[in-house]
């Protein structure tokens, strides 16, 4: 499974994505953060940043990008249903992850009932030069790439799987990994409009 | 005052979007704008800065262009400015014939030039960033200069480059 996984992820990768030269991404994502950081300011001071706030609307646009980016996935890698979750894990390293920025995160730590894992990002281009800022807050606070959260997200909802993500860990924050816990909440089962007859 | 509850009374007038919300006044507009603007013109010093550390620094402003159509281009766009025009004082007009940004965007040809107006409209939204990715890398290289931008037919587009002190 690993595998397949890896084979369309690369296979994708290099025949039918439009690439874009990282380092524009890079500084567009890190001058949007740094844009948040100055807009979302705690109630009634002036430059003192939300950090919450700030984590809570990239993750909405994540969340935004994601519901729409499914359709372009599923067009491009024309996979279909996952059988299972640690099956849908290996869709989205090496698939979704390879597909849309070219890493692959490791999949990890498990949860004894397979509906919990870990993405362990050895890469993350979105930090690339990446400092956070100097505040004494922002290490404490500030998830960096909550982006891709919401996008995982949004993502997965559009296939009926409402799942939980966010990061654990964060080399900007000074930690060891950059890990993600991605879990799943519920399957949605398609419901009927009610008094359909 | 009167004035006041004029605006007010023109903001509550203002006409629903297809998805019944109400359009931006012109002031939402203007300010989005020169936001989205801003942000480019943040990535555009950043891109200069890194892609000219390589490479001797442009000397004249025609070569700082230069540098912008042919190196700054292909990095951000992966491909060249199709045309340079110049007033060779101080006034450049790059044309790029399929902007990638805009290369996805379509207009419904049966729907008049109305949908035509639309669709640009639309697609002029794209442009600010751009515009202020241009600035920003002028400003980067040294040459202070203001921006506009436009899309007469999609999927091309045209940056007006008016750098200080330039004469029409």
């Amino acid at each position: 499974m690993a595998t397949k996984a890896a084979r369309i992820g690369e296979e994708v990768w290099k025949s039918r994505v439009d690439k874009i030269n990282a380092e524009v991404v890079t500084l567009t994502y890190g001058t949007i953060v740094a844009q948040l950081c100055r807009d979302l300011t705690v109630p009634n001071t002036i430059n003192k940043t939300d950090y919450n706030a700030v984590n809570k609307e990239l993750d909405r646009m994540g969340y935004n990008m994601g519901l729409r980016l499914i359709e372009d996935f599923l067009a491009k890698t024309g996979t279909g249903q996952c059988s299972n979750f640690r099956e849908t894990a290996e869709m989205i390293s090496k698939v979704g992850f390879k597909v849309f920025i070219n890493i692959t995160p490791n999949v990890s730590n498990w949860s004894k009932d397979s509906d919990s894992f870990h993405l362990v990002f050895e890469e993350n281009p979105l930090a690339d030069f990446v400092e956070l800022p100097d505040d004494g807050r922002a290490q404490d606070e500030l998830w960096y790439s909550n982006i891709l959260c919401g996008v995982i997200r949004g993502a997965m909802e559009m296939v009926q799987m409402q799942i939980e993500a966010r990061f654990v860990s964060d080399v900007l924050r000074g930690d060891d990994t950059t890990e993600m816990r991605v879990t799943l909440i519920r399957i949605i089962e398609d419901e009927m409009p009610p008094d359909d007859e | 005052d009167t004035k006041k509850d004029g605006a007010l009374a023109a903001a509550d007038t203002r006409p629903l979007t297809s998805l019944g919300i109400p359009a931006t006044t012109s002031a939402t507009q203007d300010a989005m704008h020169a936001r989205l603007g801003a942000l480019g013109y943040r990535v555009g010093q950043g891109l200069a800065e890194r892609f000219s550390a390589q490479s001797p620094r442009p000397q004249t402003p025609l070569d700082v262009i230069k540098f912008l159509c042919k190196d700054l281009w292909l990095a951000a766009f992966r491909k060249q400015i199709d045309n340079l025009k110049t007033n060779h004082r101080g006034i450049f007009v790059l044309t790029d014939n399929r902007f990638p940004p805009l290369s996805k965007m379509s207009i419904d040809r049966r729907a008049g030039s109305k949908a035509r107006d639309e669709g640009l409209a639309r697609a002029q939204l794209y442009l600010f960033f751009p515009s202020g990715v241009i600035r920003g890398a002028l400003s980067g290289l040294g040459i202070e200069a203001t921006v506009t931008a436009e899309s007469t037919e999609l999927p091309s587009a045209t940056f007006q480059i008016k750098t200080k002190g330039a004469k029409a």
